[in-house]
Protein backbone atom coordinates (compact mmCIF):
# COMPACT_ATOMS: atom_id res chain seq x y z
CA UNK A 1 0.00 0.00 0.00
CA UNK A 2 1.45 3.30 -0.53
CA UNK A 3 -0.37 6.86 0.37
CA UNK A 4 1.02 8.98 -2.68
CA UNK A 5 -1.92 10.33 -4.81
CA UNK A 6 -2.91 8.73 -7.57
CA UNK A 7 -0.65 10.11 -10.83
CA UNK A 8 -2.93 12.79 -12.84
CA UNK A 9 -0.83 11.41 -16.31
CA UNK A 10 -1.38 8.19 -17.33
CA UNK A 11 1.69 7.04 -18.61
CA UNK A 12 3.28 3.91 -20.47
CA UNK A 13 3.80 1.46 -17.58
CA UNK A 14 6.78 0.00 -17.61
CA UNK A 15 7.13 -4.19 -17.54
CA UNK A 16 9.03 -5.64 -15.39
CA UNK A 17 12.17 -7.13 -16.96
CA UNK A 18 13.15 -10.55 -15.00
CA UNK A 19 16.86 -9.17 -14.60
CA UNK A 20 15.55 -6.36 -12.66
CA UNK A 21 12.90 -7.47 -10.46
CA UNK A 22 14.79 -6.01 -7.39
CA UNK A 23 15.13 -2.46 -8.93
CA UNK A 24 11.27 -2.40 -9.04
CA UNK A 25 10.54 -3.92 -5.88
CA UNK A 26 12.85 -1.49 -3.91
CA UNK A 27 11.30 1.79 -5.82
CA UNK A 28 8.14 0.61 -3.75
CA UNK A 29 9.97 2.07 -0.59
CA UNK A 30 10.93 4.99 -3.31
CA UNK A 31 14.48 3.33 -2.91
CA UNK A 32 16.88 3.17 -5.70
CA UNK A 33 19.24 0.45 -6.37
CA UNK A 34 21.67 0.16 -8.97
CA UNK A 35 23.12 -3.70 -9.92
CA UNK A 36 26.95 -3.66 -9.44
CA UNK A 37 29.40 -6.38 -11.00
CA UNK A 38 31.18 -7.89 -7.77
CA UNK A 39 34.04 -9.53 -10.25
CA UNK A 40 34.27 -5.72 -11.70
CA UNK A 41 33.10 -3.46 -9.05
CA UNK A 42 31.50 -1.74 -11.42
CA UNK A 43 27.65 -0.75 -11.80
CA UNK A 44 26.05 -1.68 -14.75
CA UNK A 45 22.79 0.05 -16.35
CA UNK A 46 20.30 -1.15 -17.72
CA UNK A 47 19.80 -4.26 -15.37
CA UNK A 48 21.01 -7.19 -16.73
CA UNK A 49 21.54 -11.38 -15.78
CA UNK A 50 25.36 -11.19 -16.31
CA UNK A 51 28.00 -8.11 -16.49
CA UNK A 52 28.30 -6.89 -19.89
CA UNK A 53 31.88 -6.34 -19.37
CA UNK A 54 32.81 -9.49 -17.88
CA UNK A 55 29.71 -11.97 -18.29
CA UNK A 56 30.01 -12.37 -14.55
CA UNK A 57 26.27 -13.29 -13.30
CA UNK A 58 27.37 -12.02 -9.75
CA UNK A 59 25.88 -9.02 -9.82
CA UNK A 60 24.71 -7.19 -6.45
CA UNK A 61 22.11 -4.71 -5.80
CA UNK A 62 23.81 -1.78 -4.15
CA UNK A 63 21.39 1.72 -3.10
CA UNK A 64 22.74 4.96 -4.95
CA UNK A 65 23.03 8.26 -3.87
CA UNK A 66 20.15 9.57 -6.08
CA UNK A 67 22.18 12.35 -7.21
CA UNK A 68 23.71 13.38 -10.77
CA UNK A 69 24.08 15.72 -13.85
CA UNK A 70 22.11 16.19 -16.52
CA UNK A 71 24.19 14.62 -19.62
CA UNK A 72 21.38 14.98 -22.24
CA UNK A 73 18.08 17.33 -22.01
CA UNK A 74 15.07 17.46 -25.08
CA UNK A 75 12.38 19.41 -24.09
CA UNK A 76 9.19 17.95 -26.16
CA UNK A 77 6.56 20.26 -27.70
CA UNK A 78 4.49 17.61 -29.81
CA UNK A 79 3.96 14.73 -27.21
CA UNK A 80 3.53 11.30 -29.26
CA UNK A 81 1.74 10.12 -26.52
CA UNK A 82 -1.40 11.30 -25.89
CA UNK A 83 -1.45 10.63 -22.06
CA UNK A 84 1.06 13.02 -21.78
CA UNK A 85 -0.55 15.94 -23.93
CA UNK A 86 -1.84 16.94 -20.65
CA UNK A 87 1.69 17.96 -19.46
CA UNK A 88 2.23 20.58 -22.34
CA UNK A 89 5.75 20.97 -23.04
CA UNK A 90 7.97 18.73 -21.11
CA UNK A 91 11.86 18.05 -20.44
CA UNK A 92 13.37 14.54 -20.88
CA UNK A 93 16.36 14.41 -19.39
CA UNK A 94 19.32 11.74 -19.80
CA UNK A 95 20.83 11.85 -16.08
CA UNK A 96 24.23 10.34 -14.88
CA UNK A 97 24.38 9.53 -12.04
CA UNK A 98 27.41 10.38 -9.47
CA UNK A 99 27.86 6.35 -9.71
CA UNK A 100 28.85 6.41 -13.51
CA UNK A 101 25.60 5.14 -15.00
CA UNK A 102 23.01 7.48 -17.12
CA UNK A 103 19.00 6.90 -16.60
CA UNK A 104 16.27 8.48 -18.31
CA UNK A 105 13.87 11.03 -16.93
CA UNK A 106 11.42 13.30 -16.78
CA UNK A 107 11.86 16.71 -15.25
CA UNK A 108 9.91 17.52 -12.25
CA UNK A 109 8.57 21.08 -11.00
CA UNK A 110 10.38 24.18 -12.83
CA UNK A 111 10.04 25.53 -16.50
CA UNK A 112 11.60 23.00 -18.49
CA UNK A 113 13.38 25.18 -20.61
CA UNK A 114 15.69 26.42 -18.50
CA UNK A 115 16.94 22.30 -18.31
CA UNK A 116 20.75 22.44 -19.21
CA UNK A 117 23.50 20.27 -19.33
CA UNK A 118 25.21 19.89 -16.32
CA UNK A 119 22.30 20.72 -14.26
CA UNK A 120 22.46 19.17 -10.68
CA UNK A 121 19.63 17.25 -10.12
CA UNK A 122 18.36 14.50 -7.50
CA UNK A 123 15.86 11.30 -8.35
CA UNK A 124 12.17 12.02 -7.57
CA UNK A 125 9.49 9.75 -7.15
CA UNK A 126 6.17 9.21 -9.74
CA UNK A 127 4.07 6.73 -8.12
CA UNK A 128 2.68 4.09 -10.93
CA UNK A 129 -0.30 1.89 -10.40
CA UNK A 130 0.94 -1.38 -9.30
CA UNK A 131 2.76 0.31 -6.30
CA UNK A 132 5.90 0.42 -8.12
CA UNK A 133 7.35 4.05 -8.55
CA UNK A 134 9.04 5.07 -11.79
CA UNK A 135 12.36 7.48 -11.48
CA UNK A 136 12.11 10.79 -12.55
CA UNK A 137 14.60 13.80 -11.66
CA UNK A 138 14.25 17.77 -10.02
CA UNK A 139 16.71 19.83 -9.50
CA UNK A 140 19.07 20.21 -6.98
CA UNK A 141 21.71 22.07 -4.96
CA UNK A 142 24.91 21.94 -6.97
CA UNK B 1 39.55 -1.33 -35.37
CA UNK B 2 41.89 0.00 -38.06
CA UNK B 3 42.63 -2.04 -40.90
CA UNK B 4 46.58 -2.50 -42.53
CA UNK B 5 47.26 -3.02 -46.16
CA UNK B 6 47.12 -6.95 -46.09
CA UNK B 7 43.26 -6.64 -45.26
CA UNK B 8 42.49 -4.64 -48.78
CA UNK B 9 41.80 -7.89 -50.37
CA UNK B 10 38.11 -6.63 -50.91
CA UNK B 11 39.31 -2.85 -52.91
CA UNK B 12 37.44 -2.89 -56.02
CA UNK B 13 36.59 -6.75 -56.32
CA UNK B 14 32.61 -5.71 -56.22
CA UNK B 15 31.00 -3.14 -58.38
CA UNK B 16 27.61 -1.76 -58.47
CA UNK B 17 26.65 -1.80 -62.06
CA UNK B 18 22.40 -1.29 -62.06
CA UNK B 19 20.68 1.51 -59.49
CA UNK B 20 16.82 2.47 -59.70
CA UNK B 21 15.00 4.77 -57.46
CA UNK B 22 11.55 6.86 -56.76
CA UNK B 23 10.31 9.44 -55.39
CA UNK B 24 8.02 12.20 -55.98
CA UNK B 25 7.32 15.92 -55.48
CA UNK B 26 3.93 15.09 -54.50
CA UNK B 27 5.62 12.54 -51.75
CA UNK B 28 3.48 9.78 -53.20
CA UNK B 29 4.19 6.93 -55.26
CA UNK B 30 1.13 5.20 -57.21
CA UNK B 31 3.10 1.59 -56.69
CA UNK B 32 3.37 0.21 -53.28
CA UNK B 33 4.64 -2.33 -51.89
CA UNK B 34 6.36 -5.80 -53.21
CA UNK B 35 4.89 -4.43 -56.83
CA UNK B 36 7.28 -0.85 -55.76
CA UNK B 37 9.88 -3.26 -54.80
CA UNK B 38 9.45 -5.29 -58.25
CA UNK B 39 9.42 -1.98 -60.10
CA UNK B 40 12.85 -1.38 -58.60
CA UNK B 41 14.60 -4.59 -59.11
CA UNK B 42 13.40 -4.74 -62.72
CA UNK B 43 14.85 -0.77 -63.20
CA UNK B 44 17.88 -1.64 -61.54
CA UNK B 45 18.47 -4.75 -63.80
CA UNK B 46 17.48 -2.75 -67.02
CA UNK B 47 20.20 -0.46 -65.23
CA UNK B 48 22.75 -2.94 -65.28
CA UNK B 49 22.23 -4.84 -68.64
CA UNK B 50 20.80 -8.16 -66.49
CA UNK B 51 17.88 -9.81 -65.98
CA UNK B 52 15.98 -11.91 -63.01
CA UNK B 53 17.89 -14.85 -64.38
CA UNK B 54 21.29 -13.59 -63.53
CA UNK B 55 20.81 -13.01 -59.78
CA UNK B 56 21.87 -15.50 -57.09
CA UNK B 57 21.74 -13.06 -54.34
CA UNK B 58 19.48 -10.91 -52.61
CA UNK B 59 19.01 -8.51 -49.97
CA UNK B 60 16.27 -7.43 -48.25
CA UNK B 61 15.67 -5.48 -44.71
CA UNK B 62 12.73 -7.91 -43.98
CA UNK B 63 12.63 -11.30 -45.23
CA UNK B 64 15.22 -12.31 -47.89
CA UNK B 65 13.26 -15.31 -48.58
CA UNK B 66 9.73 -14.08 -48.91
CA UNK B 67 11.12 -11.11 -51.36
CA UNK B 68 12.91 -14.55 -53.62
CA UNK B 69 9.52 -16.12 -53.48
CA UNK B 70 8.27 -13.03 -54.79
CA UNK B 71 10.22 -12.54 -57.27
CA UNK B 72 10.80 -16.53 -57.94
CA UNK B 73 14.23 -16.90 -57.54
CA UNK B 74 16.36 -19.44 -56.15
CA UNK B 75 19.67 -17.20 -55.03
CA UNK B 76 22.48 -18.86 -53.01
CA UNK B 77 23.46 -15.93 -50.85
CA UNK B 78 20.72 -14.03 -49.11
CA UNK B 79 20.71 -10.80 -46.12
CA UNK B 80 17.92 -9.96 -44.33
CA UNK B 81 20.33 -7.53 -42.31
CA UNK B 82 17.90 -4.83 -40.78
CA UNK B 83 19.98 -1.97 -39.08
CA UNK B 84 17.91 0.62 -39.70
CA UNK B 85 18.68 3.09 -42.06
CA UNK B 86 22.40 1.96 -42.85
CA UNK B 87 21.00 -1.45 -43.89
CA UNK B 88 21.66 -0.61 -47.51
CA UNK B 89 25.50 0.01 -46.81
CA UNK B 90 25.68 -2.94 -44.64
CA UNK B 91 23.83 -5.15 -47.41
CA UNK B 92 26.39 -3.78 -50.08
CA UNK B 93 29.47 -4.62 -47.73
CA UNK B 94 27.90 -8.10 -47.15
CA UNK B 95 27.37 -8.32 -51.01
CA UNK B 96 30.73 -7.09 -52.09
CA UNK B 97 32.34 -9.91 -49.59
CA UNK B 98 30.54 -12.43 -51.03
CA UNK B 99 31.01 -12.09 -54.42
CA UNK B 100 34.88 -11.65 -53.53
CA UNK B 101 34.63 -14.45 -51.85
CA UNK B 102 32.83 -16.41 -55.24
CA UNK B 103 29.78 -17.10 -52.88
CA UNK B 104 27.72 -15.55 -55.36
CA UNK B 105 27.81 -13.03 -58.55
CA UNK B 106 24.88 -11.04 -58.32
CA UNK B 107 23.17 -9.39 -55.75
CA UNK B 108 20.48 -7.15 -55.64
CA UNK B 109 19.22 -5.04 -52.49
CA UNK B 110 15.56 -3.48 -52.90
CA UNK B 111 13.67 -1.20 -50.97
CA UNK B 112 10.32 0.22 -50.78
CA UNK B 113 7.95 2.13 -48.12
CA UNK B 114 5.39 4.32 -48.59
CA UNK B 115 4.28 6.01 -45.53
CA UNK B 116 2.18 8.45 -47.07
CA UNK B 117 0.25 6.34 -49.98
CA UNK B 118 -0.16 4.07 -46.72
CA UNK B 119 -2.05 6.43 -45.05
CA UNK B 120 -4.16 7.18 -48.33
CA UNK B 121 -5.40 3.64 -48.36
CA UNK B 122 -5.84 3.41 -44.63
CA UNK B 123 -3.09 0.64 -44.19
CA UNK B 124 -0.54 2.89 -42.62
CA UNK B 125 0.28 1.51 -39.22
CA UNK B 126 1.50 3.30 -36.13
CA UNK B 127 5.10 3.15 -34.57
CA UNK B 128 4.69 0.16 -32.58
CA UNK B 129 5.23 0.29 -28.80
CA UNK B 130 7.94 -1.75 -27.58
CA UNK B 131 6.35 -4.76 -25.53
CA UNK B 132 7.40 -7.19 -23.14
CA UNK B 133 10.95 -8.10 -21.74
CA UNK B 134 12.35 -5.16 -24.17
CA UNK B 135 14.75 -2.70 -21.74
CA UNK B 136 13.33 -0.33 -24.48
CA UNK B 137 9.59 -0.48 -22.98
CA UNK B 138 11.37 -1.05 -19.87
CA UNK B 139 13.91 2.18 -19.08
CA UNK B 140 12.64 4.77 -21.90
CA UNK B 141 9.45 4.23 -22.89
CA UNK B 142 7.41 5.51 -19.88
CA UNK B 143 9.52 9.16 -20.36
CA UNK B 144 7.65 10.00 -23.71
CA UNK B 145 10.96 10.60 -25.50
CA UNK B 146 9.64 11.39 -28.83
CA UNK B 147 10.72 9.45 -31.67
CA UNK B 148 12.28 9.09 -33.23
CA UNK B 149 13.31 12.89 -33.25
CA UNK B 150 13.70 12.54 -29.41
CA UNK B 151 17.30 10.62 -29.00
CA UNK B 152 19.02 12.82 -32.10
CA UNK B 153 17.43 15.97 -29.88
CA UNK B 154 19.36 14.26 -27.02
CA UNK B 155 22.34 14.04 -29.04
CA UNK B 156 22.60 17.76 -30.46
CA UNK B 157 21.71 19.19 -26.95
CA UNK B 158 25.14 16.97 -25.66
CA UNK B 159 26.60 18.69 -28.84
CA UNK B 160 25.64 21.96 -28.53
CA UNK B 161 27.07 21.57 -24.83
CA UNK B 162 30.42 20.28 -24.97
CA UNK B 163 31.49 22.31 -28.04
CA UNK B 164 29.19 25.23 -28.71
CA UNK B 165 27.38 24.37 -31.77
CA UNK B 166 24.47 26.48 -32.34
CA UNK B 167 20.74 26.26 -34.41
CA UNK B 168 22.26 28.26 -37.01
CA UNK B 169 25.07 26.20 -37.70
CA UNK B 170 22.27 23.07 -37.69
CA UNK B 171 20.17 25.26 -40.14
CA UNK B 172 22.81 25.98 -42.13
CA UNK B 173 22.76 21.86 -43.27
CA UNK B 174 19.59 22.28 -44.18
CA UNK B 175 20.06 25.12 -45.97
CA UNK B 176 22.89 23.98 -48.32
CA UNK B 177 20.98 20.81 -48.61
CA UNK B 178 17.63 22.27 -49.57
CA UNK B 179 20.41 23.95 -52.80
CA UNK B 180 20.65 20.63 -54.26
CA UNK B 181 17.47 19.46 -53.56
CA UNK B 182 16.35 22.62 -56.19
CA UNK B 183 18.58 21.04 -58.82
CA UNK B 184 16.59 17.62 -58.45
CA UNK B 185 13.12 17.68 -59.91
CA UNK B 186 12.00 14.67 -57.89
CA UNK B 187 12.74 16.31 -54.71
CA UNK B 188 9.82 16.86 -52.50
CA UNK B 189 10.69 20.72 -51.15
CA UNK B 190 12.78 22.92 -54.02
CA UNK B 191 12.11 26.40 -52.90
CA UNK B 192 15.11 28.12 -51.21
CA UNK B 193 15.66 28.08 -48.04
CA UNK B 194 17.09 30.30 -45.21
CA UNK B 195 18.74 29.96 -41.53
CA UNK B 196 15.81 32.07 -40.17
CA UNK B 197 13.35 29.84 -42.07
CA UNK B 198 14.59 26.88 -39.96
CA UNK B 199 14.86 29.02 -36.64
CA UNK B 200 11.59 29.96 -37.60
CA UNK B 201 9.92 26.36 -38.60
CA UNK B 202 8.38 25.29 -35.64
CA UNK B 203 10.23 23.40 -32.49
CA UNK B 204 9.51 19.30 -31.93
CA UNK B 205 11.61 18.18 -30.02
CA UNK B 206 14.66 20.97 -28.88
CA UNK B 207 17.36 21.94 -30.05
CA UNK B 208 15.43 20.38 -33.12
CA UNK B 209 13.11 22.30 -35.60
CA UNK B 210 10.96 21.34 -38.05
CA UNK B 211 13.30 21.75 -40.98
CA UNK B 212 16.19 20.33 -39.10
CA UNK B 213 13.96 17.31 -39.26
CA UNK B 214 13.78 14.78 -42.55
CA UNK B 215 10.83 14.40 -44.68
CA UNK B 216 8.18 11.57 -44.41
CA UNK B 217 7.53 10.64 -47.92
CA UNK B 218 7.08 7.31 -50.16
CA UNK B 219 10.18 6.21 -51.89
CA UNK B 220 12.71 3.00 -53.13
CA UNK B 221 15.35 1.96 -54.64
CA UNK B 222 17.19 -0.85 -55.90
CA UNK B 223 21.02 -1.79 -56.46
CA UNK B 224 22.40 -4.81 -58.67
CA UNK B 225 26.19 -5.51 -57.61
CA UNK B 226 28.63 -7.90 -59.33
CA UNK B 227 32.62 -8.87 -59.71
CA UNK B 228 34.60 -6.28 -60.78
CA UNK B 229 35.29 -8.93 -63.94
CA UNK B 230 32.12 -9.26 -64.95
CA UNK B 231 30.46 -5.51 -64.17
CA UNK B 232 33.15 -4.48 -67.35
CA UNK B 233 31.29 -6.34 -69.73
CA UNK B 234 27.88 -4.28 -68.86
CA UNK B 235 25.81 -1.15 -69.84
CA UNK B 236 26.79 1.17 -67.52
CA UNK B 237 30.80 2.18 -66.22
CA UNK B 238 30.95 0.04 -63.04
CA UNK B 239 31.09 1.81 -59.53
CA UNK B 240 33.86 -0.38 -57.77
CA UNK B 241 33.63 -0.76 -53.94
CA UNK B 242 36.62 0.38 -53.06
CA UNK B 243 36.08 0.09 -48.92
CA UNK B 244 33.21 -0.62 -46.56
CA UNK B 245 32.83 -0.73 -42.62
CA UNK B 246 30.30 -0.89 -39.85
CA UNK B 247 30.01 -0.19 -36.43
CA UNK B 248 27.13 -0.16 -34.25
CA UNK B 249 27.81 1.18 -30.31
CA UNK B 250 24.30 0.46 -28.89
CA UNK B 251 20.29 0.41 -30.39
CA UNK B 252 18.87 2.60 -27.25
CA UNK B 253 20.32 6.52 -27.08
CA UNK B 254 20.37 5.52 -23.04
CA UNK B 255 23.16 3.19 -24.13
CA UNK B 256 25.74 5.09 -26.37
CA UNK B 257 28.68 5.62 -25.08
CA UNK B 258 28.90 9.66 -26.09
CA UNK B 259 26.08 10.88 -27.63
CA UNK B 260 28.13 13.48 -29.25
CA UNK B 261 30.33 11.24 -30.98
CA UNK B 262 28.39 8.18 -33.53
CA UNK B 263 30.59 5.12 -34.62
CA UNK B 264 31.66 6.15 -37.81
CA UNK B 265 34.68 6.53 -36.30
CA UNK B 266 35.10 2.65 -36.19
CA UNK B 267 32.80 2.52 -39.60
CA UNK B 268 34.84 5.34 -41.53
CA UNK B 269 37.94 4.46 -40.04
CA UNK B 270 37.88 0.63 -41.58
CA UNK B 271 36.10 1.55 -44.93
CA UNK B 272 38.81 4.56 -45.21
CA UNK B 273 41.71 2.32 -44.45
CA UNK B 274 40.46 -0.57 -47.06
CA UNK B 275 40.11 2.04 -50.09
CA UNK B 276 43.49 4.01 -49.25
CA UNK B 277 41.42 6.75 -49.22
CA UNK B 278 41.63 10.01 -47.34
CA UNK B 279 38.61 12.42 -46.72
CA UNK B 280 40.08 15.38 -48.41
CA UNK B 281 39.78 12.96 -51.67
CA UNK B 282 36.45 12.78 -51.55
CA UNK B 283 34.78 14.32 -54.38
CA UNK B 284 30.95 13.83 -53.35
CA UNK B 285 29.53 12.51 -50.11
CA UNK B 286 25.90 10.91 -49.89
CA UNK B 287 26.14 11.03 -45.23
CA UNK B 288 22.82 10.25 -43.96
CA UNK B 289 20.78 13.29 -42.90
CA UNK B 290 18.26 12.02 -40.58
CA UNK B 291 18.30 15.05 -39.04
CA UNK B 292 20.88 18.13 -39.40
CA UNK B 293 22.71 16.82 -36.41
CA UNK B 294 23.20 13.61 -37.73
CA UNK B 295 24.73 15.18 -40.99
CA UNK B 296 27.05 17.03 -38.60
CA UNK B 297 28.27 13.75 -36.33
CA UNK B 298 29.01 12.32 -39.81
CA UNK B 299 31.02 15.48 -40.70
CA UNK B 300 33.12 14.73 -37.40
CA UNK B 301 33.78 11.54 -37.11
CA UNK B 302 34.65 10.66 -40.85
CA UNK B 303 37.66 12.54 -40.78
CA UNK B 304 36.05 15.71 -42.94
CA UNK B 305 36.46 17.95 -40.23
CA UNK B 306 37.75 18.03 -36.10
CA UNK B 307 35.21 16.69 -33.30
CA UNK B 308 33.37 19.77 -32.14
CA UNK B 309 34.64 21.98 -35.23
CA UNK B 310 31.27 20.64 -37.76
CA UNK B 311 29.16 23.36 -36.94
CA UNK B 312 31.41 26.27 -37.73
CA UNK B 313 32.91 24.12 -40.91
CA UNK B 314 29.62 24.22 -42.51
CA UNK B 315 29.17 27.90 -42.24
CA UNK B 316 31.02 28.96 -45.52
CA UNK B 317 28.35 26.57 -47.47
CA UNK B 318 30.98 23.76 -48.39
CA UNK B 319 28.22 21.46 -48.74
CA UNK B 320 26.20 22.95 -51.30
CA UNK B 321 26.58 23.14 -55.14
CA UNK B 322 29.87 24.82 -55.91
CA UNK B 323 31.11 23.79 -52.37
CA UNK B 324 34.82 22.50 -51.64
CA UNK B 325 32.45 18.95 -50.21
CA UNK B 326 29.39 18.79 -51.71
CA UNK B 327 27.42 16.75 -49.98
CA UNK B 328 23.50 14.95 -50.40
CA UNK B 329 23.76 16.25 -53.82
CA UNK B 330 20.05 14.68 -54.55
CA UNK B 331 18.63 16.94 -51.61
CA UNK B 332 19.07 14.75 -49.00
CA UNK B 333 16.78 12.95 -46.17
CA UNK B 334 15.95 16.39 -45.60
CA UNK B 335 14.65 17.77 -48.54
CA UNK B 336 14.82 14.86 -51.40
CA UNK B 337 12.83 11.97 -49.80
CA UNK B 338 12.60 9.95 -46.70
CA UNK B 339 10.49 7.00 -46.48
CA UNK B 340 12.09 5.86 -43.45
CA UNK B 341 15.14 3.96 -44.13
CA UNK B 342 17.58 5.90 -46.43
CA UNK B 343 20.65 4.28 -47.10
CA UNK B 344 19.17 2.98 -50.22
CA UNK B 345 19.33 6.76 -51.82
CA UNK B 346 23.01 7.34 -50.69
CA UNK B 347 24.08 4.61 -52.91
CA UNK B 348 22.12 5.49 -55.53
CA UNK B 349 22.92 9.06 -55.78
CA UNK B 350 26.77 8.60 -54.84
CA UNK B 351 26.63 5.96 -58.36
CA UNK B 352 25.06 8.48 -60.26
CA UNK B 353 27.44 10.62 -59.52
CA UNK B 354 30.24 8.72 -60.48
CA UNK B 355 28.99 7.81 -63.65
CA UNK B 356 28.51 11.48 -64.08
CA UNK B 357 24.40 11.47 -64.44
CA UNK B 358 24.12 14.04 -61.68
CA UNK B 359 22.61 16.15 -64.22
CA UNK B 360 21.79 19.91 -63.15
CA UNK B 361 23.44 18.46 -60.11
CA UNK B 362 26.18 16.92 -61.25
CA UNK B 363 29.50 17.35 -59.50
CA UNK B 364 32.34 17.58 -62.16
CA UNK B 365 34.64 15.10 -62.51
CA UNK B 366 33.84 13.15 -59.23
CA UNK B 367 36.05 10.03 -58.90
CA UNK B 368 35.23 9.09 -55.38
CA UNK B 369 32.35 9.36 -53.43
CA UNK B 370 31.55 8.14 -49.98
CA UNK B 371 28.05 6.65 -48.96
CA UNK B 372 27.47 6.84 -45.26
CA UNK B 373 24.41 5.51 -43.49
CA UNK B 374 22.72 6.12 -39.93
CA UNK B 375 20.52 3.34 -38.60
CA UNK B 376 18.08 3.53 -35.82
CA UNK B 377 19.36 5.87 -33.32
CA UNK B 378 22.93 7.09 -34.37
CA UNK B 379 23.33 3.27 -33.59
CA UNK B 380 24.91 1.70 -36.65
CA UNK B 381 27.13 3.36 -38.99
CA UNK B 382 28.24 1.46 -42.53
CA UNK B 383 30.43 3.49 -45.03
CA UNK B 384 31.32 2.67 -48.13
CA UNK B 385 33.68 4.44 -50.17
CA UNK B 386 33.28 4.10 -54.33
CA UNK B 387 35.07 5.07 -56.99
CA UNK B 388 35.10 5.33 -61.01
CA UNK B 389 37.63 2.87 -62.55
CA UNK B 390 40.32 5.25 -62.71
CA UNK B 391 40.63 5.22 -58.94
CA UNK B 392 41.72 1.39 -58.95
Amino acid sequence: MTEDATPTVKRFEPPIGTASAPFWEATRDKRLLLPWCTACERPLWYPREVCPRCLDSAIEWREASGRGRVYAVTVDYKPQNPALAALGPYAVVLVELDEGVRLLGNMVGGDPEEVAVGMAVAVTWEPLSDGHHLVQFERAEP
Amino acid sequence: MAMTSSDRTMRGAAAIVGVADAASPTGVLDLHGRALEAAMVRAALDDAGLTLDDVDGVCHTNSSMQLAEYLGIHPNFTDSTNTGGSSFEVHAEHAAAAINAGVCDVVVSVYAATPRGDRGRGTARPRPQPQGEDPRAEWEAPYGLRMPMGPYALAASRHMAMYGTTSEHLAQIAVSTREWAARNPSARYRDPLTIDDVLASPMQSSPLHLLDCCLVTDGAGAFVMTSAERARSLAKPPVYVLGAGTCHDHLMITQMPDLATTPGVQSGQAAFSMAGVTPAQVDVLEAYDSFTITALLHLEDLGFCPKGEGGPYVMDGKLGPGGSLPTNTNGGGLSYTHPGMYGMFLIVEAVRQLRGEGGDRQVPGAEIAVAHGSGMVLSCMSTLVLGTEATL
